[in-house]
């Protein structure tokens, strides 16, 4: 077998890798802006949820989280297949780390524009929603970008939970074939290649937020 | 003329500070009262308390007949978010740092709140604001956003977006502080204009003593959370009774006074 016949299988997992960091994105900013938001509000309720599930998920080591979920949630009758789970987790994860950065991002928004809209009268939601998520999604862009990077690497565990991913391929590959240097080098080049889009990917949308001369800080930056 | 404002006795405290002690204060309706004073003397916490910016801790205080306190308010306000809305719906305000914002262009500035809040159509929302940028001078700029302004290009759009919620109370806080010396008469310029508007309520806080003088119908001089003195403009400041005020105008016209003749003649 030459290193170009690895490249199919390769492809394949990569696939695979791929839906899977999307989705975990996708649904990891979701819970970030659910969760991060939750922890500024004045609902204790509110707060104290969101604050335990950050806790929870950033104090805790994915492999771990993965196992969890995959394991022992089946023994009390909640069980899904590999890919939801991983899915899942991931997600959970993500959504975690974001949360802090929409809390701060939150926070950092000058106090002075709260009181602005406070005097014009606005509710708290209408606030939230025009006056300081707009200014704050600028300053989260940088830090969602380095997330997405480190949610794509974090996939490469989800192989131990028996999902065919990039990884998954590789040890199949590398059991095989024995040629542990090329199918690990095609594999780093993988990984690789597709953080290098995703990069582009998050760089372009700060860019696009960026644009115009609302915030001319970012002709500096 | 009936009052519109009433403080009774509030007292207001930053924790071990009091602010404000057992303060009373009334404005009539169309009032024009300047509140000078040196820093921290409180009377900038007078208007942020009249914002619901703060809360205060003992007292009464109305506006337009309508208690801060719901007689079974909770939180630091003692009052709902609902009876706050009502509260704010008399009042505006314009900062010292003009706390524009900066991600909507000077009309949307101006658009928003009466479209969000007083659930006007934005055509009519936008022809009012037209109206109010034309009175500030400012109707080419429209579409520019906060940071393609200077200072007083900024005043001038936060004294619009204040107007466009019809307020019948406006606060000006040290509106003229933080801009460059040779912006500070475009920005007094629109506020005396809005001065001669009747109905308009309006407390000012400043350092400029002239503007104060032309554009009061009463002038208070705030030390260590009350008011020392308070008379009519021409007394206040020709005829100051306390020794405190003129100690104040004393050290405030000698430093202000000569800058401000320079400047003229340099006009």
């Amino acid at each position: 077998m030459t290193w170009m016949q690895y490249l199919a299988p390769l492809l394949k997992g990569a696939q695979v890798t791929v839906m899977i960091s999307l989705a975990s994105i996708f649904f990891g900013a979701i819970l970030a802006f659910a969760a991060g938001i939750a922890r500024t509000s004045s609902n204790r309720v509110l707060s104290g949820i969101a604050f335990v599930y950050v806790v929870l998920f950033r104090g805790t080591p994915l492999l771990v989280q993965l196992f969890w979920f995959y394991y022992a949630l089946p023994l009390i009758g909640i069980s899904f297949d590999p890919v939801t789970t991983g899915i899942t987790v991931l997600s959970l994860l993500t959504g975690a780390f974001g949360a802090e950065v929409v809390r701060g991002a939150l926070l950092a928004v000058p106090p002075a524009q709260l009181e602005a809209a406070r005097a014009l009268n606005f509710s708290k939601s209408y606030t939230l929603w025009h006056v300081s998520m707009p200014q704050a999604i600028i300053e989260m862009m940088p830090a969602f970008g380095n997330l997405a990077i480190q949610n794509l690497k974090d996939t490469a565990l989800v192989s131990l939970i028996s999902i065919a991913d990039l990884t998954f391929q590789a040890q199949s590959l590398r059991n095989i074939t024995l040629d542990s240097a090329t199918v690990y080098t095609l594999t780093l080049v993988g990984y690789f290649m597709i953080a290098l889009c995703l990069m582009f990917v998050m760089r372009f949308i700060e860019m696009k937020l960026r644009r115009g001369p609302a915030f001319p800080r970012s002709a500096h930056s | 003329m009936t009052s519109i404002i009433r403080f009774e006795n509030v007292t207001k405290r930053f924790g071990a500070l009091t602010v404000l002690d057992n303060f009373n204060f009334e404005v009539q309706r169309g009032e024009k009262v300047t509140l000078i004073g040196p820093s921290g003397s409180g009377k900038s916490t007078v208007l942020r308390i009249l914002m619901t910016l703060e809360p205060f801790q003992e007292g009464l205080l109305e506006i337009d007949g309508i208690s801060y306190h719901e007689p079974n308010g909770r939180g630091p306000f003692k009052a709902s978010e609902k009876h706050l809305h009502k509260i704010r719906s008399n009042v505006g305000m314009v900062f010292q740092s003009f706390n524009l914002f900066p991600h909507m262009t000077v009309l949307r500035n101006i658009v928003e709140a009466p479209v969000a809040v007083l659930k006007m159509k934005r055509d009519e929302a936008e022809s009012r604001a037209t109206e109010l940028l034309r009175m500030v001078d400012l109707y080419d700029k429209k579409d520019h956003f906060p940071s393609q302004l200077s200072g007083g290009q900024q005043q001038r759009v936060a004294i619009a977006r204040a107007l466009a919620m019809r307020p019948r109370v406006l606060l000006f806080d040290e509106p003229t502080s933080a801009l460059d010396p040779q912006l500070v008469g475009e920005v007094l310029g629109v506020i005396r204009n809005l001065a001669q508007e009747h109905d308009l309520t309006m407390l000012l806080v400043t350092h400029e003593m002239r503007f104060a003088r032309e554009v009061s119908d009463r002038v208070c001089f705030f030390d260590k959370g009350r008011i020392v003195e308070q008379g009519g403009p021409e007394q206040f400041f020709s005829n100051p009774q306390q020794p405190r005020t003129r100690e104040f105008l004393s050290s405030f016209l000698g430093e202000q006074a000569p800058s401000r003749e320079s400047l003229r003649r340099v006009q």
